[in-house]
């Protein structure tokens, strides 16, 4: 749910473009929907998981695509022509580290190594890729500090998030964005850092959206959670703040062990802050434990480690945190999710 | 005693200076062309490096560029860490005359291999914008423009308006360059589907020559990885030839220069024969002798050549100034200021030039060191001097070698043993000189009047001074004969070349250099569709490497009938048409010659071309592109290449339409021709052909100029030593009864059979190595051919103005020394 970086970064005027809105009632379609949807302004893929050793120690893993339509020269038949970017992140946080290894790609669309299907989920981009193969989800981003090669098998349906899919960002009808997940991803693979490859499992999280809407304009960032329930069940909660840190909108959705959903109403999700954290580099604090609560559940969120903080000045030009936390309910272990703190003072240099 | 050898010296002033001019002249030549070539050179590969940015490889194309499918394939290889496309051209600016170099960049993948070059925008998005151009600080300095402020670039016939987003901090001082996104410059030049280049940087690791080597080999054919150096001093080898044949004129007036410190100290040395016998026999041994001639001839060598260091430089400077580093060599063109010449290499030119200074005085000083003081004290015994250089063994060797050299053929591309052939030819007729000399006038039959018989028996005894002054005059006349023939045979081939290739009654020319001005298939179709056009074919220049270790070659495309190509290209073989299913192609003598290639041989083109099987159907005369060139159908260009656009198209006029009336017609129907299209008739476009020709050998005729004045200064010079030498014997005639005119006409008498003589054998010498220059040299450093032109008549009128200053020389030498007492020079004696 990254939303807002796109959205900041393309949120100029005088663009002669339409790009079209997002409107209830359409209904999702499989595979087509898993592949990009070129005339919206802006579109994600987001990975994330948990995943463990052979040492049996927790790592969080995390790969994002990004499609951004800039509306630049659109008209010029050069296949270099820069009317759709990719950008894509790829992270491990491991708490030994004490901090996250990441690094970024970007290149326009449509030549060369960066590619994205429109028919199902398959989005290039030098050498890293996310795509699905048969029943399997494939994911692998060679970096220079590490690379990740993950075979990914779904345990559970998709979810459609909001009303079938349409996922209401803001007070008004046309924030708005198409927005589903893919749970309970049972994932095995590889990691590979400093030259030593490990094989790992663990749980992942699938989403994908797209959207041409504007955030509102008072809304400066946003807080989002993903929680694979260790009882199969699965949680996503998002609330969008403005600049006085009070809330403009809020939304999830909770599927039960038993496979009920149940869509949240923005006066029905809370956060609460439960301990903040400043990061030694940027002095940006985030709310990096929270206490969520939705009718039926309560969840205290633990951050892996506390340093997940993620510079992206170079490619989207943000700072926000992002990272794997674990999720207690009832004092007991609950699942594990990644959270993410968006719009914390980081101000974003373009 | 040094004191009197000082006293001697100091008479021979004069003449000392004219060899100082020599070696200047020739030192200053050599090094003025050494810096300017150094110049160009540095400019190209620093601005071909300065491109790639931090690239540890790049994989170039042609001109036409590499398909650009190929960039997908090289960024995806696992040894490459980042890869970044580029396409380069050139760009007119309307406002600004000239055209600029122009350079589209993905700002995503320049930042990992050439961050320099990427602007910094204040809206980062301003990378990725169509009409956003960057410039670097000294282009925005030259043009007056500067960020927020519009450039209006040619794409086609129209301009396109950009707007300076920012500019390249971190060009490198005086680099000038606008930058724009990559998709708007392939719009820009219409160059969809191509790229110029692919800078790689390699994943650590990687060894970029073993990498280098296995990517060629799985390259299409045209396109070459290579360090970015190479690929600069791929481009400064077009400049060789051209440099290494101003060099060797510059070796050749440094030849010069030596014969003429040899008149000089041979000359000075009989002169001084008595006080150099005194100087023996008041103790100086024979070796100091020796080393003090020969330190005399060094002296003048380090002068000349300290003079010559210093002319050198101020010439490269001005010729920089006037006409940039190509020297007048279009394919070269430079902007550079001059830098300070690195020590060795001015050494290098101060020894070559005291060399040649101190070769030039060591058979006299050889012959000084030699003498027997109590002979020499006496007078008459000059000849004994030139005794050793009148075996004629070593001439004829010198002669026979030369003959030898000629059948061998280029080294390293170079005319090297051409040279050598042309340097012992006339050397060793140097060295045969005096006795072709005596030879001749022993045949002469003594006839005429007392004086012409006394003159002519006086020269068959005593030879020897005459022969010396004589050497230094053939050298420079055969030097000055030879490149006069050379010239014009070649501005005269020149010419009706271009009667052949200009039929047309109006060329409207674009994308002189400029890679954003074209014809499109709609002007072109507006064009045809004239009232006034009876005919209008239309030409698209681009160009390919044919293989990896040359430069790329032109390829024009022409709307060509190729059933009979002898009427519309100067075939200098015959026409071979290609057999079915083949395309015929034309190449110059270049091609021919560099990539050995022969009427009837296949030819397989790199891409785009690489579709359909060549062959070559004939080979033409070329002098416009040095590089070489192919002709080949445009229709088959443009299906195998999908590239319609033309840059230039011949319009003839209907029957009574004129090239004015037709040139109006042309410039409506183009709505606005853009300022830089040129719109020309044949005889403008052939003058200014020929006005680039005088311009390229601008130099030529400048060092042409400087050696015949030298040459005749330098025979006015030795005449008038020789008869101010002969006095005592004008005495003794006088005091015999010879009347004043006698002894004149005896004189002047001599002096035409001698001056007459040497400049006949220059002529014939001159002819033969004109021969040599162009059959030889030039077919080997330039690979064209031309057909010999004698300007008969500026020859003559040459020789004449030669002949004539001698004999005036020789009569007013002669009244000095026939105005002096008879008597006293006989008690001289």
């Amino acid at each position: 749910m990254l939303l807002m970086i796109l959205v900041l970064l393309l949120a100029r005027p005088a663009l002669a473009v339409d790009f079209p809105p997002v409107r209830p009632g359409a209904a999702l379609t499989f595979p087509r929907d898993h592949g990009a949807h070129p005339a919206y302004r802006t579109e994600w893929w987001y990975l994330t998981g948990m995943v463990e050793g052979p040492d049996g120690r927790t790592l969080g893993v995390q790969l994002t695509f990004f499609r951004s339509r800039t509306g630049l020269q659109e008209d010029n038949p050069s296949a270099f022509a820069p009317a759709q970017l990719l950008f894509a992140h790829a992270a491990i946080a491991d708490a030994a580290t004490g901090r996250l290894l990441a690094e970024q790609r970007s290149a326009r669309a449509g030549v060369g190594l960066a590619q994205v299907s429109q028919a199902d989920l398959d989005v290039t981009l030098g050498g890293w890729f996310l795509r699905r193969s048969g029943q399997v989800l494939l994911a692998r981003a060679q970096a220079q500090a590490f690379s990740l090669d993950l075979q990914l098998v779904p345990a559970a349906p998709l979810l459609a998030q909001g009303r079938a899919g349409f996922s209401r960002k803001g007070p008004v009808l046309t924030q708005a964005s198409w927005y589903y997940s893919w749970p309970q991803l049972t994932v095995r693979g590889t990691l590979q850092r400093a030259g030593r490859s490990v094989a790992v499992e663990g749980r992942a999280w699938l989403d994908h959206e797209w959207s041409s809407a504007l955030l509102d304009p008072r809304a400066v960032g946003w807080d989002w959670l993903g929680v694979n329930l260790v009882d199969g069940g699965a949680l996503m909660l998002f609330q969008i703040r403005s600049g006085d840190g009070s809330r403009l909108w809020a939304g999830g959705a909770w599927r039960d062990a038993g496979g009920s959903t149940r869509v949240f109403q923005p006066g029905e999700v809370e956060f609460t802050v439960r301990r903040r954290w400043r990061s030694p580099r940027t002095r940006l604090e985030y709310p990096v434990a929270l206490r969520v609560r939705v009718p039926g559940l309560v969840l205290e969120l633990q951050p892996l480690m506390d340093d997940q903080e993620l510079d992206a000045r170079a490619s989207t030009g943000t700072i926000y945190w992002e990272g794997l936390v674990r999720a207690l309910r009832q004092g007991q272990a609950g699942g594990w999710g990644y959270l993410e703190l968006t719009g914390y003072g980081g101000r974003l240099n373009l | 005693m040094l004191g009197l050898w000082w006293r001697g010296l100091a008479s021979l002033r004069a003449r000392s200076l004219l060899s100082v001019a020599a070696i200047a002249l020739g030192v200053a030549l050599g090094f003025g062309v050494q810096l300017l070539h150094g110049v160009a050179v540095e400019e190209m590969s620093l601005a071909v490096v300065r491109l790639s940015g931090d690239a540890d490889l790049s994989v170039t194309g042609p001109r036409m560029g590499l398909p650009e499918g190929l960039y997908g394939r090289l960024a995806a290889l696992p040894e490459v860490a980042a890869a970044s496309p580029v396409l380069q051209g050139e760009v007119r600016l309307q406002g600004h005359p000239g055209h600029f170099p122009l350079l589209g960049l993905d700002a995503f993948q320049a930042q990992a291999v050439q961050p320099r070059l990427v602007g910094r925008p204040r809206e980062r998005l301003d990378l990725l914008r169509g009409d956003r151009v960057f410039i670097t600080p000294a282009l925005a300095a030259e043009l007056g423009e500067h960020t927020e402020g519009t450039l209006r670039l040619q794409q086609g016939l129209a301009y396109r308006e950009l707007r300076v987003a920012g500019e390249i901090a971190g060009a490198a001082p005086g680099e000038r360059l606008l930058v724009v996104d990559i998709a708007a410059a392939q719009q820009l030049f219409h160059r969809f589907g191509y790229l110029s280049a692919v800078h790689l940087r390699l994943a650590p690791g990687v060894s970029a020559p073993e990498f280098a080597r296995r990517l060629q080999a799985e390259l299409p054919p045209g396109v070459e990885v290579g360090s970015p150096a190479a690929a600069g001093q791929r481009q400064a080898a077009l400049s060789r030839a051209y440099r290494v044949n101003l060099q060797v004129l510059a070796l050749v007036s440094l030849f010069t220069g030596g014969l003429l410190v040899f008149s000089t100290q041979a000359l000075s040395v009989l002169a001084r024969r008595p006080q150099l016998a005194l100087l023996r026999v008041l103790g100086l041994p024979a070796k100091r002798l020796l080393v003090l001639v020969l330190a005399e001839g060094a002296g003048l060598g380090v002068l000349g050549s300290a003079l010559g260091l210093l002319a050198g430089w101020l010439l490269a400077a001005a010729l920089l100034w006037r006409f940039g580093a190509g020297l007048g060599n279009a394919s070269l063109s430079g902007t550079g200021s001059l830098p300070w010449p690195e020590p060795w290499s001015a050494l290098v030119f101060l020894l070559l030039g005291t060399a040649a200074a101190a070769a030039g005085s060591l058979a006299p000083a050889l012959e000084a060191a030699r003498m027997e003081p109590g002979r020499a004290l006496k007078a008459g015994d000059e000849q004994r001097m030139l005794a050793p250089l009148q075996h004629p063994l070593p001439g004829l060797a010198a002669l026979a070698v030369a003959v030898l050299l000629l059948t061998l053929p280029p080294l390293g591309g170079l005319p090297i043993f051409a040279y050598a052939a042309i340097a012992l030819l006339l050397l060793g007729s140097i060295v045969l000189l005096p006795r072709a000399l005596a030879a001749t006038l022993a045949f002469l039959p003594g006839h005429g009047g007392v004086p012409e018989r006394l003159s002519l028996a006086q020269l068959r005894a005593a030879p020897g001074p005459a022969g010396i002054g004589l050497a230094a005059l053939v050298a420079s006349v055969a030097l000055a004969v030879s490149m006069a023939v050379m010239v014009d045979s070649f501005r005269d081939s020149l010419a009706e070349w271009l009667e052949v290739v200009l039929p047309a009654d109006l060329y409207l020319r674009l994308g002189e250099g400029a890679d954003g001005s074209f014809l499109d298939s709609l002007a072109q179709r507006r064009l045809a569709g004239l009232p006034g056009v009876a005919r209008v074919e239309f030409l698209r220049t681009t160009q390919i490497l044919l293989d990896h270790t040359h430069p790329p070659v032109t390829l024009l495309a022409r709307d060509f009938p190729s059933d009979r190509p002898q009427a519309h290209l100067p075939l200098v073989s015959g026409f071979t048409p290609p057999g079915p299913g083949e395309q015929a192609l034309f190449i110059s003598e270049y091609v021919a010659d560099v990539f050995a290639l022969r009427v009837g041989d296949r030819v397989k083109l790199p891409l785009p071309l690489a579709g359909l099987p060549f062959r070559v159907a004939g080979v033409w005369r070329d002098y416009a592109r040095q590089g070489g060139a192919l002709v080949l159908d445009r229709a088959v260009y443009a299906r195998l290449a999908g590239d319609t656009d033309a840059t230039e198209a011949r319009l003839w006029g209907r029957p009574g339409v004129s090239a004015a009336l037709l040139a109006a017609q042309v410039r409506e129907c183009l709505g606005s021709l853009p300022s830089q299209g040129e719109l020309v008739e044949p005889g403008e476009l052939r003058s200014f052909s020929l006005r680039l020709f005088d311009r390229t050998f601008a130099v030529t005729y400048a060092l042409e100029a400087a050696a015949i004045l030298i040459g005749l200064a330098g025979l006015s010079g030795s005449l008038a030593a020789q008869v101010l030498a002969r006095r005592r014997e004008f005495a003794l005639l006088r005091h015999l009864g010879l009347r004043r005119g006698q002894v004149l006409r005896m004189l002047t008498s001599g002096t035409a059979l001698v001056t007459g003589f040497g400049l006949a054998l220059g002529c014939l010498l001159g002819l033969l190595v004109s021969l040599i220059l162009v059959h030889v040299v030039n077919r080997q450093s330039f690979h064209w051919s031309m057909d010999l032109h004698v300007p008969w008549a500026g020859l003559a009128l040459f020789l004449a103005v030669l002949l004539g200053s001698a004999l005036a020389t020789a009569a007013w030498a002669g009244r000095q020394a026939l105005g002096r007492e008879v008597l006293r020079s006989v008690r001289e004696d």
